[in-house]
């Protein structure tokens, strides 16, 4: 097959790219300058799409020996990605920019470019397990439960998964990072990356105060209504979040307040104890499957909230379009906007059926 | 078997040049500016290289100054000679640049401005990308005191326009205001005689005409002032320091030679072959657009055009993709202008020409050079059809956000 493998400059794409050109793929490494301004970006230990990941990526081609060439998404991102982040907070939301990445620019805009110029896949560094079966793709979670990314990649469609390729799906990081080594890449120690990449110094209250400016609001308590304090803007701030709520004084009860819903139109920030946050039923939007299977009615199936949250059991029905899911037992910390991702578990890696928006909780 | 059409870029090294050099890599060895007898030995070289390229060019041997290439001697120019203007009048300020030059200069002078107190007046192009020398009066006349120098590229390095050097220099003249111009491109495809040119500066560099990489040349005027960038020893007329590049040098001189002795037939030759090559690739893609002067007419003695230029829009395709698909078929080109640290960016050039950033993104350089064919046309001839079909299928799916669902 042609394949065209997405190099970040990371270990995990680097030896992706690796097991590709192994198998007998034609491969051709590709690293996409996400950045509107790459010249200009300095490397922090967190960043990537730098230049200088840029160059580990084409260092990384020259060993494999296949063809190298860096594309340029960075408006694409800046739009599909970066401006959705920010607008997603501003409406009192918690995006998955990592989601996004994969739904609109990886998956999307990548994939369509690579399938038009004649390649039959682009092969990423992902942990997750992907096969197709009679043409039907089964998404399932990594073998490595520690790094699993499945949850990112939940909600991409059939058609994008059929030219996907995740050749460390069966791996542990562990072993990548040895694999890299033993094929002398140099890459093999470079530290993970973390947090968001168009946030290098992992400062997200600060990226988003630079773009939404000050939106003050007032923080309230959501049993009495009493105000409690003001707030900079309903940005600053995640649903179950605890720290760095800004308040003088405890609850009367002396336990911890955390965030339970923002409300961007008033700038209110709702706060209550621990067990008002508990939610037991979830609705999410625009509900997708990896299979293009429909969701049995009444599934039991596992619940996933976000990048690494505990997944809970549940049971899950489609209704009017949207996807209604009950949790047994008490979850909390359920962020509007995140993703909720629905999995039947299964020895051979829990296997995504769905996955939604988080709409609303109750 | 490649098909190598970047020449512009860099070129392959002439077997003169080479072999001149390799006698000196291994051979014995002294510093330029030793006193003893090695040191002599390689002085005696660099002299004689520098008399050479000297009579080759139209210049004074003590006007040529070695640098490690192009891009050095355009900072040199340019900011040596500001910081030598200002020194001598506070009130020359403004800096006079094209819009189509290369980074080397414009990012010199754009410095000047942030960290100097320089006032950088960019000259406009019209469409193929050719300064007029009524904007350069119209820039001039506003207070011509105030004019630290002027830049403009002999020939443009993307579009490959040439400018008519001769008559800009004279309007500065008049003035008594330096006028540096980057003639990277321009030797050995255009007749380049510093001298005639009435150029105070001219950058030169050796890897563009099958020299090494790092013989850079600033011809230099004997009475134009430039301070140094690079300060120690003083070794290039006390403007410029550094080591001499014994071997380098040599191979830039034979390069030189054969680059000014070839160059009227190989000029011919390239246009017949760059020639034929837009039509051959007319021939498959129709709507393909050829930038730049079209290359028909005459500039100060030589073609309006570099001989071996070819740069096209593909309308609906991404150079990348297009320069993805053709290395592919082993055929190496370039979108543009290869410094721009790997990421395709809408060109500067043709931006300034005024095409819209869409088909700047749409935009490949062919460039011919000592080593090219006629079994290179043919084979960009065989590939482009399909290439440019194929990306273009790309270059559609790219324009719509596709796949979208969700909000």
């Amino acid at each position: 097959m042609k394949v065209l493998a997405a190099m970040s400059g990371g270990v995990d794409s680097a030896v992706a790219a690796a097991r590709a050109v192994a198998a007998g793929h034609d491969v051709t490494g590709v690293h996409l300058a996400l950045s509107a301004k790459p010249g200009t970006l300095r490397t922090g230990a967190r960043g990537c799409c730098t230049v200088e990941d840029a160059g580990d990526a084409r260092r990384v081609a020259d060993i494999l020996g296949i063809p190298f060439y860096v594309w340029d998404f960075a408006e694409r991102f800046t739009e599909d990605v970066i401006d959705d982040f920010v607008a997603e907070y501003a409406a009192g939301r918690t995006p998955n920019p990592c989601l996004k990445c994969n739904e609109r620019i990886k998956f999307a805009a990548l994939l369509d470019k690579a399938v038009a110029l004649g390649f039959d896949a682009v092969a990423t560094g992902h942990y997750a397990r992907l096969s197709v079966v009679d043409g039907v793709p089964e998404l399932r979670r990594s073998a490595d439960a520690g790094k699993d990314q499945s949850y990112v990649l939940a909600s991409l469609r059939p058609d994008q998964l059929r030219h996907a390729m995740f050749p460390l799906g069966d791996s542990v990081k562990a072993d990548v990072r040895a694999e890299a080594a033993a094929r002398g890449l140099a890459v093999a120690n470079k530290p993970d990356s973390h947090d968001i990449c168009f946030i290098p110094d992992g400062d997200t209250r600060g990226f988003l105060a630079k773009r939404l400016g000050e939106r003050p609001g007032e923080l309230v308590d959501d049993a009495t209504g009493a105000v409690l304090g003001r707030h900079d803007g309903v940005h600053g701030f995640t649903v179950g979040q605890r720290h760095g709520l800004g308040l003088s004084a405890p609850a009367p009860d002396g336990r911890p307040r955390y965030v339970l819903s923002l409300e961007p139109v008033s700038g209110s920030v709702r706060v209550g104890s621990a067990a008002a946050l508990a939610v037991r039923r979830i609705v999410g939007a625009h509900p997708t499957s990896p299979s293009g299977a429909a969701l049995v009615d009444g599934a039991r199936c596992t619940a996933q909230v976000r990048a690494h949250g505990d997944p809970v059991p549940a049971t899950a029905s489609i209704v009017d379009g949207e996807l209604v899911v009950s949790v047994d037992g008490d979850l909390r910390g359920v962020a509007p906007g995140q993703a909720v991702v629905l999995y039947e578990p299964d020895p051979a890696g829990d296997r995504v059926l769905t996955s939604a928006t988080i709409t609303t909780t109750s | 078997m490649t098909t190598y059409l970047d020449h512009a870029a860099t070129t392959p090294m002439l077997p003169a040049a080479a072999e001149a050099m390799a006698a000196l890599l291994t051979g014995p060895r002294g510093n330029a500016s030793s006193l003893h007898t090695a040191g002599r030995a390689a002085r005696r070289r660099v002299e004689e290289a520098r008399e050479d390229i000297a009579e080759q060019l139209g210049a004074r041997p003590s006007e040529v100054i070695f640098t490690a290439g192009g891009t050095e001697s355009d900072n040199l120019a340019l900011k040596g000679c500001y910081f030598a203007r200002t020194a001598a009048n506070p009130a020359r300020r403004r800096v006079l640049v094209s819009a189509v030059e290369h980074h080397a200069v414009l990012d010199a002078a754009a410095w000047l401005g942030e960290h100097q107190g320089a006032e950088v007046v960019p000259l406009e192009v019209d469409a193929f990308g050719r300064v007029h020398d009524d904007t350069l009066r119209a820039a001039v006349a506003g207070d011509p005191d105030t004019v630290a120098l002027v830049s403009v590229m002999w020939a443009n390095n993307e579009v490959g326009t040439v400018n008519p050097v001769a008559e800009l220099a004279a309007t500065c003249a008049e003035h008594g205001i330096p006028f540096h111009t980057d003639a990277v491109q321009a030797l050995g495809a255009l007749p380049v005689d510093f001298a005639a040119s009435g150029a105070s500066a001219m950058t030169l560099t050796g890897h563009k005409i099958g020299g090494p990489y790092g013989g850079g040349m600033l011809l230099l005027g004997r009475d134009v002032d430039c301070v140094p960038v690079l300060h120690g020893g003083g070794q290039e007329r006390e403007v410029r320091s550094g080591t001499l590049d014994v071997p380098a040098i040599v191979g830039t001189a034979a390069a030189v030679r054969v680059a000014v002795s070839a160059r009227a037939e190989r000029a011919a030759t390239l246009a017949s072959l760059r020639d034929d090559l837009v039509v051959a690739v007319r021939a498959e893609v129709p709507d393909v657009v050829l930038n730049g002067d079209p290359g028909q007419s005459e500039m100060d003695g030589g073609p309006s055009r570099l001989p071996g230029n070819a740069h096209l829009t593909f309308p609906g395709c991404a150079g990348d993709s297009l320069l993805m698909l053709l290395d592919a078929k082993g055929i190496e080109c370039s979108t543009g202008s290869a410094c721009t640290a790997g990421v395709a960016q809408p060109s500067h050039v043709l931006l300034a020409m005024g095409v819209d950033p869409k088909h700047a993104r749409s935009s490949l350089r062919f460039s011919l050079g000592h080593t090219s064919t006629r079994a290179d046309v043919r084979a960009v001839a065989e590939a482009i059809g399909p290439v440019v079909a194929r990306a273009r299928k790309a270059g559609l799916v790219g324009q719509r956000r596709t796949r979208v669902t969700a909000p």
